[in-house]
């Protein structure tokens, strides 16, 4: 039993030849994988290509239809998450699990499974306090965590998992909120735990950087099966890349034609509340050209969802101007039909569509009363079912049918359905947010493949993003918005990802 | 206020001083229990029906087993049953907890008018209070110190939750439950069993505020005794921030504010004093437009709520 007492740091554990099916679709197909004791080891592999179900299996979520697991080289029976639990195995969510209303310390010891019913906070605090000393890095116990920043939450969860005596830490994309710097700050700190023999880690991702730059090891799976891995130092990032992508050829991005025109969008003097009301977002002299992609970057939460609400018209602004073609921008549909302004919010089937109806009336609401020019009174279902089916056919919107409802589709087709409605027409200003958030690779290059179609002929865009690679791909000119303000921007060219990262960070 | 007779002013404070305390008990237990049950995430709109089936209940059972304090235990029993009825319905599937609530709140009415016909007439037990004035020649001040013991029951209740959600396990789950599902159910909690639970209780809080009405103040049992108790407590816990301390002071004032009626009233005041019985009604309103913003949640509100999402 020595082998597997909790006090020996990190273990290993290997999943052999586990089989996943739900119903007649096959998620995981004999996929092997091992994590070494000590081992940092990436799990690469796009959306849908059954990461999250590997896990879920190891976790005990899922009962796999085959296959089993090994832990600490002795098959371990794990029917919940309770029994993975006790086997040491622990994971940190793509979500925070952490309750914002409570203090880092609460949150600590409500974790724990050994909490008194009345608790001793004298105590408690002694020893909480001596853990986070001999941790690499630390959190101020009182905080509440609703205030912490991104990192500080991901850093205090994978603290949360240390606490509760884990030996393997499942990280679930856990860069995903994070700057480049907070990223690279936590990914070291768990490389360091590696190394000092604490904890083994089995980290989710699709960013080839970080695992180029931290894990040892690497499996790479592709719709469900096991396509391939090794030692990272052996391994180029376009050998992992193809394994990932496999024999996929992707929409290329059209080149950029064509240099920019006029002012299309000026944001002068802009002054809004916050959604937390206790901080001011203000904006200054931003201004779009036609036939330019201009890129908001910022880490979510430092005033790019404010900004868009005030575009949009969902958020009163206190003072500033904004001017579309040198007309004052008043959100109305009116204007909107007369300036060509289009919209793409970010989570379009919660902010751009109503979930309910109907494909064809999601892409008719720009023109259901009126597809030429002027308004109509009575609808005409022929014409707009017409015009839905020609829009969903030219986006490949791929649907059952017009009349399913639009939450029935997958979220790349959601967002085709709601490009499609955005970007038919004359476009003079199309302001965007987060378009390709949790899509598939090939949905994500066919909308940005859109998008710089749609600056090529001729529109002014507006691209606010939390991926930092989109933003550099498509964008002709980089801002970096922090705190509610502007601080950063330069053209494309002359832009540096490690400077954004500073700048997202906060640097002035 | 120049309307007032000389003389008048300390009469009148010390009328509402006595009526803060004899108003602000009913408030103070219903507002507990609404806090209780909104802290595990849920909310119960059904407090008031609970209230009247509590007052009714516990008016009849005092009646016939003449004991005030058997009657208060049927009332909690009551509203504790209620408190069940409504937390296993809204662990279903799709149910709204709002809906549930003003279903609750018209069948808790409806149920206690229903069995409460045969006891207006009679005459059962009412609750023993302290005389705490003993030492004043002033016969107005002494009737203003009599307390009863279920007000001072209740600010013991309230210090007892405020600790327990601090510094208890059992409270921190609470906390944890009605703030973050995700991070409950990563964390193992039974969320069905705490919501269950914490409405179970917070109806018994609500049905003993019931008892209160029928069995002290006013003391008797009718179909017009509460005056939308049950629902100002959900007004009452916003402006106490959740905090059931800070539901003391939010009684009191409601209380304060439903004593000035009767306070103006009681020096002799014939015109317009009937407008100052609107006064708790005002407040109601006002706390909740000034407490409101469209651009912010309110700070201190559990994250599971489903006013504040």
């Amino acid at each position: 039993m020595r082998a597997l007492s909790l006090d020996e740091g990190a273990i290993e554990v290997e999943a052999v030849g586990m089989t996943m099916r739900f119903g007649s679709f096959t998620a995981l197909d004999s996929v092997s994988i091992r994590v070494r004791a000590g081992s940092f080891h990436a799990l690469l592999g796009e959306n849908g290509a059954g990461k999250s179900t590997l896990v879920k299996c190891i976790m005990g979520y899922y009962q796999p239809s085959e296959g089993g697991i090994l832990v600490a080289g002795r098959e371990a029976r794990i029917s919940d998450p309770r029994a993975a639990h006790a086997l040491g195995l622990g994971m940190v969510y793509q979500h925070f699990t952490l309750v914002p209303a409570l203090s880092v310390a609460e949150n600590l010891i409500i974790a724990a499974r050994d909490t008194q019913g009345i608790i001793n906070w004298r105590k408690a605090r002694a020893r909480l306090s001596e853990f986070m000393a001999s941790m690499p890095f630390s959190i101020p116990l009182d905080q509440q965590v609703a205030t912490l920043a991104a990192g500080e939450k991901q850093k205090l969860e994978i603290l949360k998992q240390l606490w509760l005596g884990r030996k393997l830490l499942i990280l679930d994309e856990p860069t995903s909120v994070l700057t480049p710097q907070e990223a690279d700050q936590i990914l070291g700190h768990v490389r360091d735990l590696c190394r000092a023999g604490r904890i083994s880690v089995l980290m989710i991702t699709h960013k080839f950087r970080e695992v180029m730059a931290f894990a040892d090891e690497v499996s790479v799976l592709r719709r469900g099966r096991y396509v391939g891995g090794g030692v990272v130092a052996e391994l180029s990032q376009a050998q992992m890349s193809a394994m990932m992508i496999g024999a996929v050829t992707l929409a290329q991005p059209s080149p950029r034609i064509g240099q920019r025109e006029g002012v299309v969008l000026e944001i002068g003097g802009l002054c809004a509340t916050d959604r937390s009301g206790l901080k001011d977002i203000s904006i200054d002299g931003l201004k779009v050209h036609a036939r330019e992609i201009v890129g908001i970057a910022g880490i979510s939460g430092n005033g790019q969802k404010e900004l868009m609400e005030v575009l949009t018209g969902e958020r009163p602004r206190r003072a500033g101007h904004v001017l579309v073609k040198g007309v004052r921008w008043d959100a109305s549909r009116a204007k909107a039909r007369r300036l060509n302004v289009r919209f793409l919010p970010e989570e379009p089937l919660r902010n751009a569509c109503a979930p309910r109806m109907s494909v064809a009336e999601n892409i008719g609401f720009r023109v259901f009363d009126g597809l030429g020019t002027g308004t109509q009174f009575w609808l005409r279902p022929a014409e707009l079912r017409q015009h839905a089916a020609q829009l969903v056919r030219q986006f490949g919107v791929k649907t059952a049918s017009l009349d399913a409802p639009i939450s029935a589709l997958s979220g790349g087709n959601v967002q085709r359905a709601v490009l499609a409605r955005e970007l038919t027409g004359k476009v003079d200003l199309l302001v965007i947010s987060n378009p390709c958030f949790g899509l598939d690779f090939s949905a994500v290059s066919d909308i940005r493949a859109r998008i710089l179609a749609a600056r090529n002929s001729g529109a002014a865009v507006l691209l606010m993003s939390e991926d930092l690679d989109e933003i550099l791909e498509l964008s002709d000119r980089v801002l970096v918005m922090s705190e509610g303000r502007i601080t950063y921007d330069r053209p494309v060219a002359q832009a540096h990802i490690h400077e954004i990262g500073a700048f997202m960070g906060g640097a002035q | 206020m120049s309307f007032l007779p000389d003389g008048h002013l300390s009469s009148v404070a010390i009328a509402m001083l006595g009526g803060a305390v004899r108003v602000s008990t009913p408030f103070l237990f219903v507002s507990l229990g609404e806090c209780l049950t909104e802290k595990s995430g849920r909310i119960n709109l059904g407090l008031e029906g609970t209230l009247i089936f509590g007052a009714m209940s516990g008016y009849a059972v005092a009646f016939m087993t003449g004991s005030a304090w058997a009657g208060v235990g049927a009332a909690a029993l009551a509203g504790a049953a209620f408190g069940l009825v409504h937390g296993l319905l809204c662990s279903l599937p799709r149910v709204n907890d709002i809906a549930i609530g003003i279903a609750l709140m018209l069948f808790g009415m409806g149920l206690a008018f229903y069995f409460g016909k045969g006891f207006i007439q009679p005459v059962a037990p009412t609750l023993p209070s302290i005389n705490l004035g003993w030492w004043s020649d002033s016969p107005q001040l002494r009737s203003a110190l009599r307390i009863n013991a279920l007000f001072l029951l209740g600010i013991v209740l309230a210090l007892g939750m405020a600790w327990m959600v601090r510094a208890t396990r059992i409270g921190l789950i609470i906390r944890t439950v009605g703030d973050s599902s995700d991070a409950a159910r990563a964390l193992g909690f039974r969320l069905v069993l705490v919501r269950v639970a914490s409405t179970s209780a917070g109806g018994a809080l609500s049905g003993i505020a019931g008892a209160y009405l029928s069995l002290y103040y006013p003391g008797s049992w009718n179909e017009g005794i509460s005056s939308g108790q049950g629902l100002m407590a959900v007004a009452l816990v916003i402006f106490a921030r959740w905090n059931p301390v800070g539901c003391v002071w939010a009684a009191l004032l409601f209380g304060a504010a439903g004593a000035l009626g009767p306070a103006l009233q009681s020096v002799g005041i014939t015109q317009g004093y009937y407008l100052f019985f609107a006064a708790p009604y005002l407040l109601t309103l006002g706390v909740l437009i000034a407490t409101s913003s469209p651009n912010r949640s309110m700070s201190g509100a559990p994250g599971e709520l489903s006013i504040t999402r």
